[in-house]
């Protein structure tokens, strides 16, 4: 199967007064057609800016300091912004957090979702209103002719959230990368977003980056996970061999401390300490300072190890199920 | 457990409503006499509840955004008065106490807020913003005051070493754990935890829910826990209450809410909370939106979303009835049964 995007080697760099911030630094994955990548990592982890990496837009100090993002032949990394134009919100597209950030507060929904449609294709404003309706069709907004009419502080967050993943889906990405689109969502809300999007996923043979810090949303979402910490993946495989068997100490923790995995009223299993600082990074693995088997030779970065579809940096792996 | 009730609740409600001006209350006057009877916009956040907390219990307080529970636990930790029905501390009514009686009544029940950003005043050391409290109120002296400070941030698992910081000089996590020793240094006897560990990562989530927990038997504490997050509340609580558009539609034991959910609206939350058991599947949803708290459908505000609603149901709002010992649901499925 042909990847849709590949990621190589990625480093996005902050060049900031207090130093060189290194939010993503060597991350490497593919996603293929129709397949949704659950990235997981908790905030400071380089998840989100990755998505921002893969469709350009990490603002300075940042940039994208070293690696590849192949999209059919052409390197996004590289890519003047002219061509970069041509496929962000075309051929890839992101949803974000926060829905407000998507929608422009001061336009009507139809003015936003047309002004889409016209950028990438040549087709009449009649069309494209159509099209519009559509979309706002397929995610479930109910009188969709109405609607389009609409302001956003006229919707509510879930209806708000749906009007954002209407116009990413406008052009059929091959691509698109979510970022925590549910997580200020009510878990009715939640699923029915999870619901349409797999639907479109399928439908489409979108590939789908879901960047969340929720294992429990990923667990039933994902055919594979990747786990960052500290600007790095440091563990990677099929959802289930991730969540079943993880192999990599943060991991392991990371599923030990969700209340359900623990006996009811007990402690729960927690990682000690916190994220670390990403301008004061302790030499080697990032993780050390909060593993329990980190030994001498962690202060020298593991490598990336693995075959087929599942990697690990980690001189300790654990054996047993999580 | 002894079933002394720390905090009762009866036939508490809140309304909020527009004030209306000389003006505005006229042209009300006048289009009501005109027969055109003027739009009520009354907000029924909490609607005649009724709940009992015994000393030393955990009760978990569940609903999605708008059902009105962050405003049940507000009146209950006495920020906000109710515009119906009394709030007994230790039997007590809170609204007919005398001024010292008052104010020793609102010190032992604490609140814990959500946004660990927005609840710590960003220009106060954290010393003063743990000790000043407790200072004013006397229970501790000024020449104790730097020992007493230290106990309470250790307590939360700080180290008294940064005392002299500014909350935007710690983490998420550390300034939660300002907002809980802030809490306990005027050594209350109930928390209301609103949304305590929702900001949080989850290692760091994990971190504070055991601190709560240590805490509850180091100090002989009783909460009152409001999350969206099924799965905490299933780990920390004794009791689970679950609340609809102003309403408590359930209440059971923990193991009873989650082995025998009785409502429909409970059934279906349960049915959608993620699992990080769950593998790759088909996610399904309750058809429809959270009803507008300004205008609830009538009779059961859930009927509009239920796959069980009957014509009743759009009628008279069920009460909430005993389906089993300590278990309660208001539905009008029950009706055949109890």
């Amino acid at each position: 199967m042909t990847a849709t995007i590949e990621v190589r080697n990625l480093q996005t760099h902050f060049f900031t007064r207090a130093g060189v911030v290194k939010a993503v630094d060597d991350v490497s994955f593919s996603v293929n057609r129709g397949e949704v990548l659950g990235l997981v990592g908790e905030s400071g982890s380089g998840k989100s800016v990755t998505g921002f990496s893969i469709i350009g837009l990490v603002d300075p100090p940042g940039r994208i300091a070293g690696g590849s993002i192949l999209y059919q032949g052409k390197d996004l990394a590289t890519l003047p912004e002219r061509e970069m134009r041509s496929l962000r919100g075309n051929r890839i597209a992101m949803i974000f957090q926060d829905p407000m950030m998507t929608l422009n507060p001061v336009l009507r929904i139809d003015t936003q979702m047309i002004e889409t449609v016209l950028a990438h294709d040549k087709v009449s404003r009649d069309e494209a209103r159509r099209r519009s309706r559509d979309a706002l069709g397929m995610v479930g907004i109910p009188s969709p002719d109405e609607r389009l009419m609409a302001y956003p502080h006229q919707f509510s967050g879930g209806m708000r959230q749906r009007v954002a993943i209407a116009i990413a889906l406008l052009h059929n990405p091959d691509l698109l990368i979510a970022d925590e689109p549910t997580t200020a969502l009510d878990v009715t809300i939640q699923a029915q977003i999870l619901a349409k999007v797999q639907e479109l996923a399928a439908e489409h043979g979108t590939a789908l980056i879901w960047i969340t810090h929720d294992l429990s949303v990923i667990a039933g979402l994902a055919d594979r996970i990747a786990v960052m910490y500290a600007g790095r993946v440091v563990e990677s495989g099929t959802a289930a061999e991730i969540l079943d068997t993880p192999r990599h100490p943060y991991t392991h923790g990371l599923i030990g401390s969700v209340p359900s995995r623990n006996k009811r009223g007990e402690k729960l299993r927690q990682i000690p300490g916190m994220t670390p600082s990403l301008l004061s990074l302790p030499a080697g693995c990032a993780f050390r300072m909060r593993c329990a088997h980190a030994t001498a030779a962690c202060e020298t970065e593991p490598e990336n190890t693995g075959e087929g579809t599942r990697f690990l940096r980690c001189f300790h792996p654990m054996e047993q199920a999580a | 457990m002894s079933a002394s009730p720390i905090i009762e609740l009866r036939g508490v409600s809140k309304r909020f409503g527009p004030k209306y001006d000389a003006a505005a209350r006229l042209t009300r006057a006048i289009s009501r006499r005109l027969g055109s009877p003027p739009r009520d916009e009354t907000v029924r956040a909490v609607d005649a509840v009724s709940l009992t907390v015994n000393r030393g219990e955990v009760v978990g307080l569940v609903g999605e955004s708008g059902c009105g529970k962050s405003t049940l636990g507000r009146m209950v930790a006495g920020i906000m008065p109710p515009s119906e029905g009394e709030i007994l501390f230790k039997g007590r009514d809170v609204a007919d106490m005398n001024g010292t009686d008052t104010r020793d009544a609102k010190l032992k029940v604490q609140m814990i807020f959500q946004d660990p950003y927005a609840s710590l005043n960003p220009r106060m050391r954290v010393s003063d913003i743990v000790g000043e409290a407790p200072l004013t109120h006397g229970l501790v002296s000024r020449a104790n005051f730097e020992d007493y400070v230290d106990a309470q941030l250790s307590r939360a698992g700080l180290d008294p070493a940064f005392k002299r910081r500014y909350p935007h000089q710690f983490s998420g996590g550390q300034r939660q754990r300002i907002g809980i020793a802030r809490a306990l240094a005027v050594q209350p006897e109930f928390l209301v935890c609103d949304e305590a560990v929702a900001a949080l990562d989850v290692s760091i989530q994990a971190q504070i829910l055991n601190l709560f927990m240590d805490l509850r038997s180091e100090l002989d504490l009783t909460y009152l826990f409001i999350s969206h997050d099924l799965g905490v509340v299933e780990h920390l609580s004794d009791r689970v209450l679950i609340m609809y558009l102003g309403r408590i539609v359930e209440s059971a034991p923990t193991e009873e809410v989650f082995a025998r959910a009785n409502h429909p609206y409970t059934r279906a939350l349960l049915a959608e909370v993620p699992r990080i058991e769950a593998r790759k599947h088909r996610f399904t949803a309750i058809s429809g939106e959270i009803p507008s708290p300004l205008n609830p459908p009538p009779g059961c505000h859930f009927h509009p979303r239920c796959p069980f609603a009957m014509p009743r149901c759009a009628v008279e709002a069920p009460a909430l009835r005993e389906i089993a010992p300590g278990h309660r649901s208001a539905c009008h499925l029950n009706e055949g049964t109890a």
